[in-house]
């Protein structure tokens, strides 16, 4: 099976271990993420406000090169992609007269309703138990805490599970064979883009989910966003407080390679 | 044009169903770094208390969507914040200055913190 797979800026960057893994590991799956010949920024973050359409256009106009290209479904890794992807397309979906404006707007290009199917690997990996298990050559024997963070979750229009009591990814981790941890922070913002400009909240952030991952027995973190990535990663580096001590934090799709017989993750 | 008519236009939103329960803030994961609780945010709105347009909380909610996911009476505090936001953007006035920003950040914290925090 075929899937377009729109990777956005970050995979392309400081995410290409999530990158290379999620297709390392969906190849074994015998789903190949082809990625599109041609795409664009995805407008990143959604906005919010009654009268900006502008900052929608980027992610119609995305929409319309997978269509373009043959596809009717399509693939995304970051979650910031995926929110503003996904949003944008509900509002095809729904808004009539605010595509009306953009569809004039963009007159060069075919008009866009919706018709597209924004999906996340994690919603794919849902239906595909037996397949993932017959996969798993390398059990992990280890104990993760599994965090979500904000946009896989909510809106809950766009959410890709239960949205405050997701499990998905915990599932993922049993089926291949390691064991999960209690952690209330899951679905916990992490600051996110925050660190640019409040970079101090971003560690305080960083300091309470890695924290207490740690303290409910975790040997890792699991995450999906590639921003959750840096912010828990990077600012445990900035934490002085003493009783700090650090975990690594891992993608989803590492994990997925490493249980698959594949590359194994770095211990730190 | 009052302070809570820009509000309501650009959020779309109706304040007046708020009725102070706090739960937002409650949930609010950078509450610890704001100056004014999301749920007073609304309270200085409807006041026309423009003071909270100098307010800090605004710049420090990261669009996580969390308050208006669990608020009882279906307010989305989040495109509240949003509004507020761009009463300062839409007259130029900037809260990321852009030559101050650190190296080495990754795109998506960049390209997001520019499109909140710039007109």
């Amino acid at each position: 099976m075929e899937i377009a797979y729109y990777p956005g800026c970050t995979l392309k960057t400081n995410a290409k271990e999530f990158e290379e893994s999620t297709i390392e590991a969906f190849r074994k799956l015998g789903i190949e993420l082809k990625e599109l010949n041609k795409w664009y920024c995805c407008g990143t973050v959604y906005s919010l406000a009654t009268d900006n359409l502008m900052y929608r256009l980027a992610a119609i106009r995305n929409l319309i090169k997978v269509k373009e290209e043959g596809y009717d479904k399509v693939v995304t890794l970051c979650s910031i992609c995926y929110n503003t992807l996904k949003q944008a397309n509900l509002m095809a979906q729904q808004d009539e007269e605010a595509m009306y404006k953009i569809n004039s707007f963009m007159d060069e290009e075919p008009d866009y309703h919706g018709e597209v199917e924004v999906l996340h690997p994690l919603e794919i990996l849902k239906g595909m138990e037996e397949k993932i298990k017959e996969n798993v050559v390398n059990p992990l024997n280890k104990k993760y805490a599994v965090y979500y963070g904000c946009l896989l979750l909510r809106p809950k229009e766009v959410a890709i599970d239960e949205y405050e009591n997701p499990s998905v990814m915990e599932k993922l981790v049993e089926m291949l064979g390691g064991s999960v941890v209690n952690f209330p922070f899951k679905n916990e913002c992490c600051g996110a883009y925050n660190v640019v400009s409040d970079r101090e909240a971003v560690v305080e952030r960083c300091y309470r989910i890695v924290g207490n991952a740690r303290k409910n027995g975790a040997d890792a973190i699991v995450t999906s966003c590639p921003l959750c990535h840096f912010n828990l990663s990077e600012m445990q580096k900035e934490i002085k407080k003493t009783d700090f001590v650090g975990l690594p934090i891992y993608y989803f799709s590492q994990l997925m390679v490493e249980a698959f017989g594949g590359r194994k993750c770095k211990e730190k | 044009m009052s302070l809570l008519a820009k509000v309501e236009e650009l959020s779309g939103e109706n304040l007046y169903a708020c009725y102070q329960c706090g739960k937002c803030s409650a949930g609010c994961p950078m509450v610890d770094q704001m100056d004014l609780l999301p749920n007073q945010v609304i309270l200085y709105v409807i006041r026309n208390d423009e003071s909270v347009v100098e307010a800090k909380t605004p710049w420090i909610c990261a669009q996580c969507y969390q308050c208006g996911t669990r608020c009882p009476r279906n307010v989305d505090i989040t495109k509240i914040m949003e509004a507020l936001r761009l009463i300062k953007l839409r007259k130029n006035i900037d809260y990321l200055k852009i030559g101050k920003v650190k190296k080495n950040l990754p795109q998506i914290a960049v390209v997001s913190a520019t499109r909140k925090y710039t007109g």
